[in-house]
């Protein structure tokens, strides 16, 4: 929990301005507007690789080549395409309310943008290491509903306003499991600063303590995202692609890379706050090779959300919504119950790391081993819950089956010859 | 007395974008509108809150106010049809809105501004509490038995009653 | 020291961020063709012509699960502040927190048995 020692991305260049005779107010101010302009830049080039992973991963699923013309395997393919879209006409549908109807995307692309400016890549490199950062990540993240909404109501369109509306309510449905799954890393680190998060799993990763948590945040993670199977968003295949339906050339481009940009930090916070960030080997002498680690770590997850989303059929909203409230959320709110009554034992019995060794990994050992073992305890319970639920829907099924036939038989005896 | 730093004009602009933004709510005749002109208030309520020194607060502000209250408004809007597009701009009640707004405009003149007019923030005979300095201090004080344990737990029931009441009253609706 | 730099960061981050997004949409304009005629602006509506408003009313589902959300919402926050002390409460204090989230799965039980977390 040491955050005095990380300073910003910006902080490393104010004294070599102010040497080199700058004054130091400018300076300051200098090093901050660099240091937005390499957040803002890095997420927007990063989207065009994530684009050609996914479509790569895809094609290679369903025994396809994927983008393999434009550039050295593909990798020009989505320059080429962003300037298809930007040369393409732009329709404004008539009756839309335009201010609105043009603020829409832009304000979905920046609510996963402003994300990255929280993001520890490194133990000196983040953008600004705020008290709540946590918070702050899920508060940016529920702006970007109302894009959705903006985008949806404006277009005049019922098919828009009606996919924006369905998507609305499973998309705030979905960020009650995931404030829930969040409090458990805030508990056990007891800091909602990203840097603070980090450093407390130095000893040990969130997802060895509290793997249920890690577990719910990446499934609602995939909801909140619009990913398979819960890509109700824009179910391209059956609804005419919902909220942004009316939405052509660069605008619609603007959704589709927050699209993927949003995938793609929703792992990277999966990776920061449950896989350790930027911790690995050699990062205290190299700071710059915590970006590294930090990325490795965030393609684990997000290739297996790629993967998912090439193989698994879709829900409908009905399933989608009764999966959160009747599972996710209960599920949540117990994890969070037990964690927090475990935790606190664990704490009062003296076996939880003190603040000397909190970096040792032996020394985090015992509470580790005993959260993880309640976590287990716990899976086992719900999947037998879920074991005997099926059993009885499926009895119920057969005997409504059975029935049916026994009727039919009485209503037409003769049809069975 | 009043010095111009960077401090002072991203108060201005938090101010001007929290009254504009209160302004439009109540002179627009669309209630989608309203609800952006809203969001735009709360949005400069929560940057008065960072000046302020309570990020928490100003990110409950944006999680909840825009990210929820405001979602919830438009629902609201659009359970209700042909509201969209209301023509007229007074209602009957407008005097009695206008007679609360000005009694607690002088209510807010008169008892917390008049106090501490030309104080500029350092005078050490104001009332300011040092119990609650960071958001785990705020964590502390909720749950601590001598200080707000009670209000918070009757916050909970308070929601929870809301919750019920709301249910019940949408479920007779259908 | 470091907090104002912080948000300042985030202040100058959300002043300065939306412009990077908006860069391509101005060079689009710029180079894009502009022919707009009725049937190009019309709603799209699979090839049918749009029939009444496109504001209807909705179900009264949207808004229950609107409030249900809220009142989550607004409780969950409330936890924020107390996960963060969570290692300095005693065991009293610690309690008070548990009753909140019981208090909080009384909400959802209630829901639950009252069918509004149903979506027909």
């Amino acid at each position: 929990m040491e955050t005095q020692q990380c300073i910003n991305i910006i902080e490393t260049m104010v004294p070599c301005l102010v040497r080199s005779g700058t004054d130091p107010g400018l300076a300051q101010f200098l090093s901050i507007i660099i240091g937005v302009l390499i957040v803002t830049l890095m997420p927007l080039v990063l989207v065009i690789l994530f684009i050609w992973l996914e479509r790569k991963i895809a094609a290679r699923v369903q025994d396809r080549i994927g983008p393999n013309r434009v550039g050295p395997f593909g990798l020009l393919q989505n320059v080429a395409d962003a300037v298809k879209l930007i040369i393409k006409e732009d329709i404004t549908p008539a009756g839309a309310d335009r201010l609105i109807y043009n603020a829409a995307p832009v304000i979905a692309i920046l609510s996963v943008i402003l994300v990255w400016g929280a993001i520890p890549y490194s133990p000196i490199h983040i953008g600004a290491d705020l008290s709540i950062g946590v918070v702050y990540v899920v508060a940016i993240g529920s702006v970007g509903t109302l894009a959705i909404m903006m985008a949806g109501w404006s277009s005049n369109n019922k098919y828009a306003l009606l996919g924006a509306f369905r998507a609305v309510a499973a998309l705030i449905s979905y960020e009650i499991p995931m404030i829930l799954a969040l409090l458990i890393p805030v508990m056990i680190a007891g800091t909602m600063s990203m840097q603070g998060i980090v450093e407390a799993q130095q000893g040990m990763w969130f997802i060895v303590s509290a793997p249920i948590a890690a577990l719910i945040f990446y499934i609602s993670n995939l909801a909140e995202t619009g990913r398979a199977p819960f890509d109700l968003v824009e179910a391209e295949s059956e609804l005419v692609a919902g909220y942004n339906i009316e939405y052509s050339g660069m605008k619609f481009g603007l959704f589709m890379a927050s699209e993927f940009l949003h995938s793609f930090t929703a792992n990277l916070l999966f990776a920061v706050i449950f896989l350790g960030g930027w911790s690995g080997p050699f990062v205290a002498q190299l700071p710059l090779l915590g970006f590294v680690w930090l990325m490795a770590k965030t393609l684990v997850p997000y290739i297996f959300t790629l993967v998912l989303r090439a193989t698994i059929p879709r829900v409908r909203i009905d399933q989608m919504m009764a999966f959160n409230w009747k599972f996710l959320v209960p599920i949540a709110i117990v994890n969070v119950l037990i964690t927090a009554l475990v935790l606190k034992i664990v704490q009062t019995v003296g076996l939880s790391p003190s603040p000397e060794n909190a970096t040792d990994f032996v020394a985090n050992l015992p509470q580790g081993l005993i959260l993880f073992a309640t976590n287990l305890f716990m899976a086992f319970i719900v999947l037998n819950m879920l074991r005997n639920q099926g059993r009885r829907e499926r009895m119920a099924d057969q005997a409504r089956m059975l029935r049916t036939v026994e009727q039919d038989k009485q209503i037409v005896p003769s049809a069975a010859h | 007395m009043l010095e111009l730093n960077a401090q002072t004009i991203v108060f201005f602009v938090f101010s001007l974008l929290t009254l504009g933004g209160a302004l439009g709510v109540v002179t627009n005749r669309n209630l989608i509108h309203g609800a952006i002109y809203l969001i735009i208030s709360l949005f400069g309520g929560a940057g008065l809150f960072v000046l302020l020194s309570a990020p928490f607060l100003a990110a409950v502000q944006v999680l909840v106010y825009i990210g929820a209250i405001a979602i919830l408004i438009i629902f609201a809007v659009m359970l209700t049809r042909s509201m969209t597009q209301l023509r007229e701009v007074f209602n009957g009640q407008w005097w009695a809105s206008a007679l609360v707004g000005v009694l607690l405009f002088t209510l807010l003149i008169g008892g917390v501004i008049l106090p501490v007019w030309g104080n500029s923030g350092t005078n050490p005979n104001l009332p300011v509490s040092d119990l609650v300095a960071t958001t785990q201090d705020l964590g502390v004080a909720l749950v601590d038995g001598n200080q707000y344990v009670l209000p918070f737990e009757v916050a909970s029931m308070l929601l929870t009653a809301a919750m019920i009441g709301a249910i019940v009253i949408a479920r007779e609706d259908d | 020291m470091n907090v104002v730099n912080e948000w300042a960061f985030i202040g100058v981050f959300m002043a300065v961020a939306w412009v990077l997004p908006t860069a391509p949409l101005i060079v689009s304009w710029i180079f894009r063709p502009k022919r707009p005629n009725a049937i190009k602006m019309a709603t799209y509506e699979c090839g049918v012509e749009t029939v009444g408003d496109t504001w209807v009313q909705f179900k009264v589902q949207y808004y229950l699960t609107g409030l249900i959300f809220l009142v989550f919402d607004v409780e969950l926050i409330f936890l924020f502040p107390w996960a963060i002390a969570y290692n300095q409460l005693d065991f009293f204090a610690f309690g008070a927190g548990l009753l909140f989230i019981f208090l909080l799965s009384d909400a959802l039980i209630y829901a639950w048995r009252k069918n509004a977390l149903e979506w027909s």
